[in-house]
Formats: C-alpha cells, structure tokens, sequence
C-alpha cells in the first residue's frame, strides 16, 4: 500500500441546523445543512455523533424524513427520555448550532419512485420517518405507484405530519392513509383504535394478490407484529421490508 | 428474544465502515443453521460492549463488531459466506 492513498469511503461531515419544526410535543424535526452531501434515496438514514467538551462522543441513527434536496437534508427526532442525544436535539439545539453527520446509509430499506408496484407503508409512532420520505418523494416526482400508508399511533396530537399527510391524501393521487389511535381517540373518531393486527391489516392493506411491496418501521415488537401478520396474509416474505427501532436509539 | 434487540438496519454506518461499501442489502449465510438472511434482517443486540448480530433463523452468533479507539474490531461467527452484489 505504500505510496497509495487510502480512502474513507464514509466520512463524517458537518451539519448546520438552518431550521426547526415542532411535529408535535415531543417530536421535533431539524432542516440540515450538511456540506459536501452527496444526495440519498428514500428510507435511508445518517448517523449523528455529538461531542462534549471533554471530549465523550454519543452516537445515534436517525432516518431522513425528506427525498434528496442537494446539501439539505431533513431528519426528524422523537424525545427518548433518559436518551443521551434526543433530548438534545429534541429540546435544545438551535439554528446555527453544528455536528456531526455520516451517511447515507443503507441499501435494503430503500424505495425509489417509479418502480411500478403498489406501495404498502406501515408505520408505528415515529417509524413513519423513513416512509414520509417514499411519500414526498413519490408526491415530488408525480409518480403514479398507488401507496397506502398505515400509521399507528397513540392519539392525533401524537400523528407526526398530520397536516401535511392530510393535504397529500386529497392532492396526491392514489395516496391512501389511514391511522389507527390506540391509546385516546377524538369523539368523532371513525378509524381503528387499537394496535395493528392481523384483521386490521386484511381489512386497510393491499391484499397479497397485487404483490405490494411492503415497507414496516417502528418499535421491535411492532414490527414484528406486523411482518408476521403479513406473511400469514399471504405476502411474500422477500417483498416485506423491516426496519426496527429501539431503546437503543435515544 | 426480547425486545432489547434491533435490526441490521442499525449497524449499517458502522458495517459501512467495517467493508467501505453498503452492506445491509447483502446476502449472509448462517453456517450453523443454513439460512441466508441480508445483513438488514440480522438480529442486532446494541447493549452488550459490541455490537452482536445474530441469525434471526436460529440465534447463532454471525458476526461481533466491538468499537475500539481509533477502530473497530470485528470477529466472525457462524458467518459461511456473504454476497455483495453492485447496484
């Protein structure tokens, strides 16, 4: 190797908060300006690394909530109590404040605009990160893919994008949404409430016979609920796509 | 297996350092087992002092990656053989 420069093929770039959007009491989402980003697909997702004064470094996954925009990029976080990074970049960064970024990363639970068949998303609390990004980005290139979206969550001040799903659903053609409150539901609720299951998923998903691909991000427990479900639903395992995440996470 | 665990998913930076290339769409075979999984679908326990992926087949150890100052170490398990394809 002697003479050869060796390259890191992933290196960790700085980010600018430029803005800051309040989803909802504990979700926050944060506009990045990252240089040198060299753009990303759909459900992938960057790792942030904080450093303290002295020098301890936290490290944490968070997925992009937003298609590839040039050098900005958009990730929305929940608060995690007891978390070593939520709570700050949940509760206290500010715009103008820098760290640090890698990515993008991933390759499996990745969906591109314009591969043809219907797209079945099912996302627990803040798992609809990753699949809003399928949304926007199916929603900025005006494909024709007809895509359901299954949200679960624990009340409607708990639904993260809800306004902007609600506008999606009526503009956008082909976007089906539905939401599942499992813990307290407004009176005039029509919708499920309670956890995704089995029949809840015969009744609202595309059936196996249309061959969806299946795209499934939340808590470990919930997404393997899910998957299950599925598979006895007749889908194909390999069209079934997870992604987990956990206390770990915070 | 409790709830403590993630996905392949999670360890993607860290894989991507490890083999300089996106590896959670890659194939892995299980040796204990046989079961060919892609690195996403691996069982991944965070908590311990590595990271431990397991076979969400049979729970065998595939793969440990630990970090250590200025690197990583990894040591492999059960892992048989991988597949990395381009695209």
């Amino acid at each position: 190797m002697e003479g050869t420069a060796v390259q890191r093929r992933l290196t960790w770039l700085i980010a600018e908060v430029v803005d800051l959007i309040e989803e909802t009491s504990r979700v926050r989402s944060l506009v990045l300006e990252v240089t040198g980003w060299e753009g990303h697909k759909p459900g992938q997702h960057i790792d942030i690394r904080l450093t303290a004064p002295d020098g301890y470094q936290a490290q944490r996954s968070y997925s992009i909530a937003t298609p590839s925009d040039g050098e900005r990029i958009t990730i929305t976080v929940e608060l995690v109590d007891d978390g070593e990074v939520s709570p700050y970049l949940v509760e206290e960064v500010r715009r103008g404040d820098r760290f640090e970024v890698r990515g993008p990363i991933g390759g499996y639970f990745v969906w591109e605009p314009g591969e043809g068949s219907p797209l079945q998303l099912i996302g627990g609390g803040s798992g609809i990160v990753p699949l809003m990004a399928m949304i926007r980005a199916r929603a900025a290139v005006g494909t024709d893919e007809p895509v359901r979206l299954l949200l679960s969550a624990r009340s409607t001040e708990d639904l993260i994008y809800r306004s902007e799903l609600g506008a999606l659903a009526i503009d956008a053609d082909g976007l089906e949404v539905v939401a599942t409150l499992t813990r307290s539901q407004p009176p005039d609720w029509s919708g499920p409430s309670r956890r995704v299951d089995r029949e809840m998923l015969d009744e609202t998903a595309f059936p196996a016979a249309g061959r969806p691909m299946c795209f499934v991000c939340g808590p470990t427990g919930f997404v393997e609920t899910v998957a299950t479900a599925l598979v006895d639903l007749g889908h194909e395992p390999e069209r079934i796509k997870t992604e987990r995440f956990g206390p770990t996470g915070g | 297996m409790s709830d403590t665990h993630l996905d392949g998913n999670s360890v993607g930076g860290l894989l991507l350092e490890v083999f300089g290339r996106e590896m959670t769409a890659a194939q892995g075979r299980c040796g204990a087992c046989g079961a060919v999984n892609v690195f996403a679908a691996l069982v991944v326990y965070r908590d311990a002092p590595g990271d431990v992926l397991r076979c969400p087949s049979c729970g065998s150890v595939v793969m440990v990656m630990v970090s250590l100052p200025g690197g990583v170490r990894v040591s492999f398990g059960s892992l048989s053989w991988m597949e990395i394809r381009e695209g």
